[in-house]
C-alpha cells in the first residue's frame, strides 16, 4: 500500500515537472551566500531581491518569473558549482548574483562558457570582476568596492585629521578593492599607511592579530565583514583596544550593526563609506526602505536594507525593467534584453545608476558615521554623497592602470597616482 | 617482568601511572634529545620572562606580539580542549565517530545565548546548557547509536545526516545572525599581568602585558576540567569501569557491568561538554551558522594529532593546534591556515596512532 502510495506520488511528481519548462515562464536562477561567514549577507541579499518582485510584481513582459535560489559560501568554487547547477542542470534564462567578490570573479569566467544566459552580479565588488577581460554576457549594477570607498580617504584626512593609518582586512578580492579606494584617496591626500595586515576570510580569533596592530597610528581600517567583523570587535574590546577605528564599506553594514550582543558599540562614531547611507532623506531612498519594511515582518529583517538587500534589489530591478521593455521576448539568444540593460539608467533608491563600456556601474557614493539611535540601535547617518564616481576614480584609464590591480600591497602609499 | 607489560595492551595505562620513572628512563636512553629538548624549553621561559634585546626584536618582532600569540594559542587550544575532549572520550569508549559533535557545540552557543540573555547571569548558561546538550546526548545514544552498534559506516552517515537536520534547524531557529554572549562586567576588559613586554624609551618603566581576563579565566576552567576528567578517569570506580571499557568492551560486559548505562552516561558528558564549550566559543568569538562545521573538523584534527580516545593526546593536540593558529595568524599569515594541517600530515607521516594514540 504504502509502496503503491510512493509510487503514484513520484509519478504525479515527474509528470508535474514536465510542463514546467513551458515558455510562459522565465526562470530566474540566484546565487546567494546562505551559508558560512556571509550566511546573514546573503540572506538581506534575498530579501532585497524580493522586495523588487513584491515592488514590481512578478509577470513581467507577460511571463511569470519562477525563482531558484542557490546557495553559495563565498568562496569561488562554491559559486561556480551552485551556477552550474542553476545554468546547466535547472537551465535558467539569468542568474542574479553572485554577493562576495571572488566568488564574482569566477562567475565572470564561467559567465563566458555559457553564453546563452545572462548573469547580473547580485553585489559582489572585485574590481577584476569587470575591469580585467570584461564577460560580455555579464553586467554589473552595483559599484565596486574601490568606488565605494570614494570620499572616505578625504574625510578622514581632512575631518578627521587621521594622518597615519594601518589596515586590516580579509584576504581576498574584494577587501583588496576596497583598501585600494582607500588608500589611493587617503594617501594623495597626504595621509600615510603604515601597515596593511591581512587575516584569512573566515577568522574567528583575532588576538594576537590585535596585540600586533602598530599603537603609534591615528586610526585603524578594518576591511572585515559578516562573522569575522563581530568576532574582531568582540575581541578588540575584550583586550582593551582604544585606537579609532575606520569601517570598510560591509564592516559597518546592517549585517555587522544588528549583531546580537555588545560588540557592535565599538563602531559608535566610525567613519565609513559605502554605496548607500541608511538615513538618507531622499524621498526614493525612504519609499525603498519603506517597500523593504512593508514586505517582511520586523523579526524577519533588518530595521532598513543593508547594502547587500540594495545590491540585489537594484540588480533585480534592472533585470524586470528590462524584461518588461523587450516584452519576454529571449528568442534571440537574448541580444534585445542585453542591449537593454546596456542602455538603462536605473533610476535607483540610492542614486541614478548607468553603465560603462564593461557592463559595469558608474553611480553615487556616500560617506557616512556609524550613530545610535534613541531606541539603541546603530545605524549609518549620511556626511556627504559623491556622485558619479567611475571604476577608475576619475583617473584617466592609463594612470589607474599604472597604479596595478589591487592585492595585499598595491596600491604603494604615494602623494599622486 | 617488565618485559611482560610491554608486549601488552594495557602498557598505555600503566606507563601514564608510572610517568615519573619513563621520563627517567626517557633521559637515560636520550641523552643528547633530553639536552636539546630542556635546551628548548630553557630558551622559552626565558623569551616568556626576559626584556628582550634588540636583535630579537630585529628578528622576530614585538616580544607584545609574541607573548599574545603564546597565550591566545594557549586559550583557543583550551577551547580545543573541551571540544574534542568529548568527543575522543566517546569514540575512545563506543568506537563511534560521532559526526554531529559540531551541532552539539553550536547548539550549545544558541542555548547558552538564550539563557544568559533571559536571566542576566552568564555562569547560569553552564550548567542549563550542559544538562540540556546533555540530554539531547542521550536520546542521540539511546535512539540512534544503540540501535547500529559496531557498524561504523552507518553510524557516520547518519551522524552527518543528523548534523545537517539540525544545522538547518537552528538556522530555522536562530537564523544565520552573529550571537555574542556577553560575559558579566568583571569578566570583561583587560587586566595587567605581570609579563614585562618592554622598556618604555622615555621613562626607563617597565611596561606589562594587558590580557583579557574573559580568556584567562576560560584558560583555568578549561584546566580544571581537564583535570577532573583525569581524575575521575583515574581515580575513580566510574572512571576504571570507563577504561576497562575502552581497553575491553566484551569482557568488561561479560564480568556483569552495565556497559550500556556507562555508554550513555559517557555520551551525556561528552555532548555536554561540547555544549558548555559553546557558550565558552559563544563568549570570546561568534555563535554562528558553520561553526558547526568548524569546529567539527577542529575536534578531527585535534584528536587525530594527539590520538584517538585519549585525554591527554586531546590535550595536548588541542595545545599544537591553537598554538599552530596564533602563531601562523602573526608569523605566517599567508599559510596560516595550512600549518594546523601540516601539523596533522606529520603527525600521520610519522606516528599513524597520534601523538599519545596507542597503537
Amino acid at each position: 500500500m504504502r509502496k503503491l502510495l510512493l509510487t503514484t506520488v513520484s509519478l504525479t511528481a515527474l509528470l508535474a515537472a514536465g510542463p514546467v519548462q513551458a515558455a510562459d515562464k522565465i526562470k530566474v536562477g540566484v546565487l546567494a551566500t546562505l551559508e558560512g561567514t556571509y550566511t546573514v549577507l546573503g540572506e538581506d541579499g534575498v530579501r532585497g531581491l524580493k522586495t523588487a518582485l513584491a515592488v514590481m510584481g512578478t509577470k513581467h513582459g507577460g511571463k511569470d518569473i519562477e525563482l531558484i535560489i542557490q546557495s553559495t559560501d563565498a568562496s569561488p568554487d562554491s559559486a561556480v558549482r551552485g551556477a552550474r547547477k542553476l545554468v546547466e542542470q535547472d537551465k535558467v534564462d539569468l542568474v542574479i548574483g553572485p554577493l562576495s567578490g571572488s566568488e564574482g570573479i569566477a562567475i565572470r569566467d564561467y559567465s563566458k562558457t555559457q553564453p546563452q544566459t545572462t548573469f547580473i552580479n547580485g553585489i559582489s565588488g572585485a574590481l577584476e570582476t569587470t575591469y580585467v577581460t570584461p564577460s560580455e554576457n555579464f553586467f554589473r549594477f552595483n559599484t565596486d568596492g574601490s568606488q565605494w570607498s570614494a570620499g572616505l580617504g578625504n574625510y578622514v584626512y581632512n575631518e578627521k585629521g587621521y594622518k597615519s593609518v594601518a589596515t586590516i582586512g580579509e584576504d581576498y578580492s574584494f577587501i583588496y578593492t576596497q583598501v585600494f579606494g582607500f588608500v589611493t584617496e587617503f594617501c594623495a591626500a597626504g595621509g600615510e599607511v603604515t601597515d596593511r595586515l591581512w587575516v584569512p576570510l573566515g577568522t574567528k580569533d583575532f588576538g594576537s592579530i590585535i596585540a600586533s596592530l602598530p599603537d603609534d597610528v591615528d586610526a585603524i581600517y578594518l576591511g572585515l565583514g559578516g562573522g569575522d567583523a563581530v568576532n574582531f570587535l568582540n575581541q578588540y574590546q575584550q583586550a582593551g583596544g582604544d585606537a579609532k577605528l575606520i569601517g570598510g564599506s560591509i564592516m559597518v553594514d546592517g549585517t555587522v550593526l544588528n549583531s546580537k550582543g555588545d560588540a557592535k558599540n565599538a563602531l559608535i562614531g566610525t567613519p565609513s563609506s559605502g554605496p548607500q547611507a541608511d538615513t538618507w532623506d531622499d524621498p526614493k531612498w525612504q519609499a525603498y526602505v519603506k517597500a523593504y519594511q512593508d514586505a517582511f515582518p520586523p523579526d524577519q529583517r533588518f530595521p532598513s536594507p543593508s547594502l547587500l538587500g540594495t545590491g540585489y534589489y537594484n540588480a533585480t530591478t534592472a533585470a524586470m525593467t528590462c524584461l518588461n521593455t523587450i516584452e519576454g521576448d529571449l528568442s534571440d539568444g537574448h541580444a534585445k534584453f542585453r542591449q537593454c540593460l546596456s542602455t538603462l539608467e536605473l533610476d535607483a533608491p540610492n542614486g541614478k545608476i548607468t553603465l560603462d563600456s564593461n557592463r559595469q556601474a558608474i553611480g553615487t557614493n556616500f560617506v557616512t558615521e556609524v550613530v545610535e539611535l534613541d531606541d539603541g540601535t546603530l545605524t549609518n547617518k549620511l556626511v556627504s554623497i559623491q556622485e558619479n564616481v567611475n571604476q577608475t576614480l576619475g583617473m584617466d584609464k592609463a594612470a589607474f592602470d599604472a597604479i596595478g590591480l589591487p592585492s595585499r600591497d598595491v596600491p604603494a602609499c604615494k602623494a599622486s597616482y | 617482568m617488565l618485559g611482560d607489560f610491554r608486549s601488552h595492551k594495557y602498557t598505555g595505562n600503566f606507563l601514564l601511572r608510572i610517568e615519573g620513572v619513563s621520563m627517567r628512563l626517557f633521559i637515560e636512553r636520550n641523552p643528547v634529545w633530553s639536552f636539546i629538548i630542556f635546551c628548548l624549553i630553557a630558551f622559552l621561559v626565558w623569551m616568556i620572562f626576559a626584556i628582550w634585546p634588540e636583535w630579537l626584536i630585529d628578528a622576530i618582532g614585538r616580544k607584545k606580539i609574541f607573548l599574545n600569540a603564546l597565550f591566545n594559542g594557549v586559550t583557543l587550544g583550551a577551547l580545543y580542549f573541551l571540544v574534542a575532549s568529548g568527543f575522543t572520550l566517546i569514540f575512545g569508549l563506543m568506537r563511534n565517530v560521532n559526526l554531529a559533535h559540531g551541532s552539539l557545540y553550536l547548539l550549545g552557543g544558541y542555548i547558552g545565548f538564550q539563557v544568559a540573555e533571559w536571566s542576566g547571569y552568564w555562569l547560569l548558561a553552564f550548567p542549563v546548557t550542559f544538562v540540556v546538550v546533555g540530554a539531547l546526548g542521550i536520546l542521540l545514544q539511546v535512539f540512534v547509536f544503540r540501535k547500529m552498534e559496531g557498524e561504523d559506516l552507518r553510524q557516520t552517515l547518519v551522524t552527518i545526516g543528523i548534523s545537517i537536520v539540525m544545522a538547518d534547524l537552528m538556522l530555522w531557529g536562530w537564523g544565520g545572525d552573529f550571537y555574542n554572549i556577553n560575559p558579566p562586567s568583571w569578566l570583561n576588559g583587560p587586566m595587567d599581568t605581570f609579563f614585562v613586554t618592554g622598556v618604555k624609551r622615555s621613562t626607563g618603566d617597565l611596561i606589562y602585558m594587558k590580557y583579557p581576563i574573559v580568556r584567562l579565566v576560560i584558560l583555568a576552567a578549561a584546566i580544571v576540567i581537564g583535570v577532573a576528567m583525569w581524575l575521575i578517569l583515574n581515580r575513580t570506580q566510574i572512571g576504571m569501569l570507563i577504561r576497562a571499557g575502552v581497553d575491553d568492551r566484551d569482557m568488561l560486559s561479560a564480568t556483569g557491568a552495565r556497559i550500556q548505562l556507562v555508554f550513555i552516561g559517557v555520551f551525556a558528558f561528552g555532548a555536554g561538554l561540547a555544549g558548555v564549550a559553546g557558550v565558552v566559543g559563544g563568549t570570546f568569538q561568534t555563535v554562528a551558522p558553520g561553526e558547526d562545521i568548524r569546529f567539527l573538523l577542529a575536534s578531527l584534527v585535534v584528536v587525530i594529532v594527539g590520538g584517538m580516545g585519549s585525554i591527554s593526546g586531546a590535550a595536548l593536540g588541542a595545545l599544537l593546534v591553537g598554538l599552530a593558529e596564533q602563531f601562523g595568524s602573526v608569523y605566517f599569515p599567508t599559510y596560516a591556515v595550512v600549518l594546523t594541517f601540516l601539523i596533522m600530515v606529520v603527525v600521520l607521516a610519522f606516528r599513524p596512532q597520534g601523538i599519545m594514540g596507542r597503537a
